[in-house]
């Protein structure tokens, strides 16, 4: 068995005084798809965060507990270079305004000062967009602003721009909590595309999406993991009460 | 409207008079609206008029004192006629470049702290600087810098007056900087952050950029408000009847020159003064339109 690329042993993390997530085991495997799901509130948003070192940026925040990728701790490791290793898409779209489509693929080249030949950016920026299910959209339009393509379509931009930098894992906070249907229907299957090649951790509210698109589901409730199995599992047979609540819908 | 319910037992007629009474005020409505209408074109149009006036006047005045000639000679002696205002369209371009180089790197790094520390002591103190410095009016501003550049240096110059006006342009930029990054949303940050790019390469790269077209208006209407100042250039820049372009010398501007052949006791000298406020006046017009091409070209959709 290959080891987890993701895992958190004892993890805790605080604002101020605030505890915030308690004692949080997981363990994450290659080309696993995990949804982390649970009522507004539960930390998972911040739990994600923390993976990348985001949560850090809001003064007053800590963290306790171990937490590695590819077995490095990651609060040892330097935070750009980590973020590097690490893609992540956020609950709104948020292309580069001042940047073309072509160029906010390359981003995270471009901004980081990676320098790219002309034919290597044209493969990454293909390449990418391919993955991201937006190449045969945009093809012909790579070089107006990405914020005149559609909310949707803007959001898997925003995947292509986190796929370019070829992360180990990738991070979506409620990517399509700001989507129409037709459009979440879209990264969705982007998704299930993706799974064959990266590791991905999804964090949802929506019940149905996380049945949808991934195979290991962890429930979150009041900063604790109350429990994590296999997808199926847990939505037909889960162990503990307030999963159960949870999923049939009498709170959150 | 609300319908009152009706306990009387005369319900009908009195909603017939209800509706009566609407019909009445609906239309007294309609006629303050138009009157309040009127109302503001006219106190609009009375507001403009100066402008246009000052504007008019201006352009017959100087009209017929600019040619080729009167742009690029120098002032004649008295009594001789002809010559021009080279001396202080150079004069003014040079102490606003050089204002420029000086003010608006600095006045954008302060911008951008401030668009980013919110709280702290730095912050609370730095931005109560900038507003004290906002109003100081500008002869004060020029005296402190005769006080603190000209006497040790010795002489009158240009370098002295770029430092006044430099020093007048930085609260606006600041201003202007700050407010404007204070409206690219936090998400553009978080989104190249993320990505692993270092803090001050996010700023520079994604957070200037997406604020520029802010920024740059912010710079050009800090130009056009010292472009025509005069009093603290009098015992800085001091002025200077024949070209330099030697930043250590006292050099001429537009202003000065207004300032000197208007006061003076010569008809010819008086036609130099208003050619040379119309050319000032040319000036701050292409600014300020500019400004309004830049915000409509550049402006990012966020």
């Amino acid at each position: 068995m290959e080891g987890a690329v993701l895992n958190a042993d004892g993890f805790n993390a605080y604002f101020g005084s605030n505890q915030i997530l308690k004692d949080i085991r997981l363990e994450i495997r290659k080309n696993q798809v995990w949804a982390i799901m649970g009522p507004s509130g539960c930390g998972k948003t911040t739990f994600i965060r923390c993976i990348n070192r985001m949560h850090e940026l809001t003064p007053g925040a800590r963290v306790g507990g171990s937490l590695t990728l590819d077995g490095e701790d990651i609060y040892a490791m330097n935070p750009v270079m980590l973020r590097r290793k690490v893609g992540m898409v956020f609950q709104r779209p948020n292309p580069f305004p001042t940047m073309s489509i072509y160029e906010n693929v390359i981003a995270g080249y471009t901004l980081n000062n990676i320098r790219l030949t002309r034919s290597k950016k044209d493969e990454v920026v293909e390449s990418s967009l391919k993955r991201a299910a937006l190449w045969y959209e945009v093809r012909s339009a790579l070089h107006q602003k990405g914020t005149f393509l559609s909310g949707g379509q803007q959001q898997r931009l925003c995947i292509a721009r986190a796929l370019a930098m070829n992360p180990e894992i990738l991070l979506l906070d409620e990517p399509t909590s700001a989507l129409d249907p037709m459009s979440t229907a879209k990264v969705e299957e982007l998704l299930h595309e993706l799974k064959t090649q990266y590791t991905i951790l999804i964090v949802t509210h929506n019940m149905q999406q996380a049945a949808r698109v991934s195979d290991k589901t962890a429930f979150f409730f009041l900063g604790e993991m109350i429990e994590q199995n296999d997808t199926k599992t847990i939505f037909t047979n889960p162990k503990n009460e307030k999963t159960q609540n949870y999923i049939t819908g009498h709170f959150g | 409207m609300e319908i009152m319910v009706d306990k009387t037992g005369s319900g009908v007629r009195s909603s017939f008079n209800q509706a009566a009474t609407l019909d009445r005020t609906v239309r007294a409505r309609g006629i303050k609206s138009r009157l309040f209408r009127l109302a503001v074109i006219i106190l609009t149009v009375i507001s403009t008029a100066p402008l246009l006036f000052i504007l008019f006047y201006i352009f017959r005045q100087g009209i017929h004192a600019i040619n080729w000639h009167f742009l690029v000679n120098i002032p004649r002696p008295v009594g001789e006629t002809g010559g021009g205002v080279a001396n202080a369209i150079l004069g003014t371009v040079l102490l606003i470049l050089v204002a420029s180089v000086v003010a608006i790197p600095l006045g954008i790094l302060v911008g951008i702290y401030l668009s980013q520390v919110v709280t702290g002591r730095l912050a609370y103190w730095c931005r109560l600087s900038v507003d004290v410095l906002q109003g100081i009016p500008s002869i004060v501003i020029g005296i402190l810098i005769y006080e603190w550049v000209v006497r040790p240096m010795g002489s009158f110059s240009s370098f002295s007056g770029s430092m006044t006006l430099a020093l007048m342009m930085l609260p606006s930029i600041i201003k202007s900087t700050e407010e404007t990054l204070k409206l690219v949303p936090g998400s553009l940050q978080e989104a190249s952050l993320a990505l692993g790019v270092p803090y001050y390469r996010t700023m520079m790269k994604v957070i200037v950029p997406a604020g520029m077209s802010g920024i740059l208006a912010g710079v050009i209407l800090s130009i056009s408000r010292v472009i025509g100042e005069t009093a603290p250039l009098l015992f800085t820049a001091f002025g200077n009847p024949y070209l330099n372009s030697n930043i250590f010398k006292p050099i001429s501007s537009l202003p000065l020159l207004i300032f000197n052949y208007a006061t003076s006791a010569y008809a010819d000298w008086h036609q130099l003064a208003w050619g040379a406020s119309m050319v000032l006046i040319v000036m701050i017009l292409v600014l300020n339109l500019s400004t309004k091409l830049i915000q409509s070209r550049w402006k990012a959709q966020f």
